[in-house]
């Protein structure tokens, strides 16, 4: 099986697609002649021509408006926004077009909207931001957050499949420090499936996105204190796998929400809330929550030090748990 | 300032004719106009009645701006009508008791209650259903446009937005990117001079909303909104040009809203000579008249008209009447699609 960055398997994933249906196109701002921002379409419009990898203006509403109506009739739209922040501009779109069209008017909307998300390396409040609990609370959007290349290609696979909006957050922070095997043909990773990317006995971690590699250091670091960490990769936010949650509650009686979204009403609270309310006679501490402060994305390397969960960070906070 | 045609009406029965228009097309586009008129004149009744929650909005004035293009579209083709088009429906086949249905929130409207007044539409008639945040179906619109280009479909996709609608960010947006592919897209901006409460001139500060076109690299073109042939002419050139390949037109239709923005408005802030203007200019008698004149309608002829609409309304308002409520067990259906929506038989 060949070893692929994460941003490749989202390469492969897209050519795949396109290759395999013809119904499938790209849209989006500097994906074709240029590439795309990050290169995940790079030489895309060689291969597939102009129509079919297509270089919107500055137009998030036309963008994601446009592949509404196309996906009306009958075409598989993926949309690339260059930053997740910029689904600000196309929030009605997604939310008051999109969402809802299948429920008001029994039309299917089968678009995907690529959205590079996630901190680290000093974008600022406007190239930062993991926007997805925002639209976890729209019904009739769904929303992925694959963590690894295996993850990031199943799961484009099934999002394009799918009769509904998605919304698939890649973490540009993984996207070249990340590898792993990623299968050449095609395949899916069914949306609203977790992965135990650890299995343990002491305390669960529920996390997403860059956030399961953090939870992956401080679960190893912990080996040495004879502690024994459960990881759970939501991998889809909406739907979420209340099952596998609970499932690793139940064993472990402890848990800990990790995301990298900020605080007050960001999808840990979800989780949390349906914990305490469903396995509570099975939890042996408060379940916790660490996450990024309700506070705007900063620029500055020790700003954001401080705004984005750290690895003592974690550790601190699952021995705060385990202590209880 | 950018100068924008504005064509007058059409004369005769052979300029009509010229235009594809036979004697029996015309008649035919007379009775949508009164159909048009005589379903959202008994959805008042129902709203009267107290049998339409909330509001009720209706396109009085507006009947040849919307049988025209409803007229001019091919079956292929596809929109997405405004609340003042309840006349593209009706002329591309929607059922008049579905409609009255859909106002009075029952199972057997369109919607099945989940919508109300003319948010609806029939995919499978080419009509995609809009949205209270207008002018968000232009992007959608433009969409379709791209589909049947990248599949060199010759088929046109028509999108609608009011004056109000105009000064949104959707609407540049979609004629932007329209214009820089040069999309088979039709904009029909039904200016019926007030916003809600707002006219135009606070609305927009050009002449007319048609000369915008030339701010995106096409074709724009104000007409007379009361002229079912003067729009019908504009609305098949401007199709038949999208499909030939030769881009998008922006088309105002030029109208009074003849009462308020909904019912609940009682549109005092229209002057009333304006009122009286455009009530001398009423779409359906101006009609009547050309029809009279030019292509010999008879008083026959016309009360056989009424008199076929009036016993279809009086039976739409049974069915509509006797549909039941719908089932709060159904609620959460449809929040998402499932797959076999999508091997569902489909328009596109």
């Amino acid at each position: 099986m060949p070893e692929l960055s994460y941003i490749e398997a989202i390469s492969d994933g897209l050519r795949t697609e396109m290759r395999r249906n013809n119904q499938v196109f790209l849209i989006g701002q500097d994906i074709g002649a240029y590439g795309g921002a990050f290169k995940v379409t790079n030489g895309f419009q060689e291969e597939f021509g102009e129509w079919r990898v297509i270089d919107a203006p500055i137009s998030e509403t036309a963008i994601v408006g446009g592949c509404t109506g196309a996906a009306l009739m009958g075409m598989r739209p993926v949309a690339e926004m260059q930053f997740s922040d910029f689904v600000s501009c196309c929030w009605d779109h997604l939310v008051t077009v999109a969402a809802k069209q299948n429920w008001r008017a029994g039309t299917p909307i089968p678009i995907v909207i690529r959205l590079p998300s996630g901190g680290g390396f000093s974008g600022g409040p406007f190239h930062s931001q993991n926007p997805e609990s925002s639209f976890a609370h729209v019904p009739g959007l769904k929303v992925v957050c694959p963590s690894t290349p295996s993850d990031a290609k199943g799961l484009l696979a099934s999002a394009i499949d799918d009769p509904n909006p998605v919304l698939y957050f890649e973490h540009k922070h993984l996207y070249r420090r990340v590898k792993g095997e990623v299968a050449a043909e095609r395949f899916t990773v069914p949306i609203g499936k977790a992965r135990l990317e650890r299995e343990g006995t002491d305390v669960t971690v529920v996390t997403w996105g860059a956030m399961v590699h953090l939870a992956a250091d401080a679960a190893a670091a912990l080996e040495a204190d004879d502690v024994s960490v459960e990881i759970v990769d939501l991998r889809s936010v909406i739907p979420w796998d209340r099952d596998a949650v609970l499932a690793s509650v139940e064993k472990t009686s402890r848990l800990l929400v990790l995301h990298e979204d900020t605080h007050t009403a960001g999808f840990g609270a979800e989780v949390l809330a349906t914990v305490a309310a469903e396995a509570f006679e099975h939890l042996d501490a408060p379940p916790q929550r660490l996450t990024a402060p309700d506070c705007p994305s900063p620029f500055a390397p020790s700003l954001e030090r401080r705004f984005l969960p750290q690895a003592e960070d974690v550790l601190q906070a699952l021995r705060d748990v385990l202590a209880y | 300032m950018a100068t924008v045609q504005e064509p007058q009406g059409t004369t005769s029965l052979e300029e009509a004719r010229e235009l594809g228009l036979d004697r029996n097309e015309l008649v035919n586009m007379y009775r949508n106009m009164l159909l048009s008129r005589g379903v959202e004149e008994r959805g008042r009744i129902l709203f009267k009645q107290g049998k339409v929650p909330g509001s009720y909005y209706t396109g009085l004035g507006n009947e040849a701006s919307a049988v025209a293009f409803g007229t001019a579209m091919a079956p292929e083709d596809v929109g997405t009508p405004i609340q003042r088009n309840m006349a593209i429906h009706l002329v591309r086949g929607t059922e008049p008791w579905r409609i009255l249905a859909n106002f009075m929130g029952r199972a057997g409207g369109l919607t099945r209650g989940r919508e109300g007044n003319i948010h609806f539409a029939e995919f499978n008639l080419g009509l995609i259903q809009m949205v209270s945040h207008l002018p968000a179906m232009l992007p959608v619109a433009v969409g379709c446009a791209l589909a049947f280009r990248i599949r060199n479909e010759p088929r046109v996709a028509l999108g609608w937005f009011g004056d109000g609608a105009s000064a949104r960010g959707d609407a540049h947006e979609a004629m932007n990117f329209a214009g820089v592919r040069r999309l088979p897209v039709v904009f029909v901006c039904n200016n019926n001079q007030f916003a809600y409460s707002t006219p135009n001139r606070l609305e927009f500060a050009t002449q007319t909303l048609a000369e915008r076109a030339a701010a995106y690299g096409f074709e724009g073109v104000r007409v007379d909104g009361t002229d079912v042939l003067a729009v019908y002419r504009e609305a098949r050139r401007a199709i038949e040009k999208a499909r030939e390949g030769g881009g998008p037109t922006l088309v105002e239709t030029l109208t009074l809203r003849m009462e308020g923005h909904g019912i609940h408005d009682d549109s005092s802030y229209v002057p009333s000579e304006l009122l009286e203007e455009y009530r001398r200019k009423d779409p359906i008698e101006q009609f009547d008249a050309w029809l009279v004149e030019n292509a010999g309608f008879t008083d026959e002829e016309r009360n056989e008209i009424k008199l076929e609409l009036k016993e279809l309304l009086n039976d739409a308002l049974r069915r509509a009447e006797a549909s039941p409520e719908p089932d709060p067990a159904e609620l959460l259906d449809g929040v998402y699609a499932s797959r076999d929506a999508l091997d569902a038989p489909h328009f596109s």
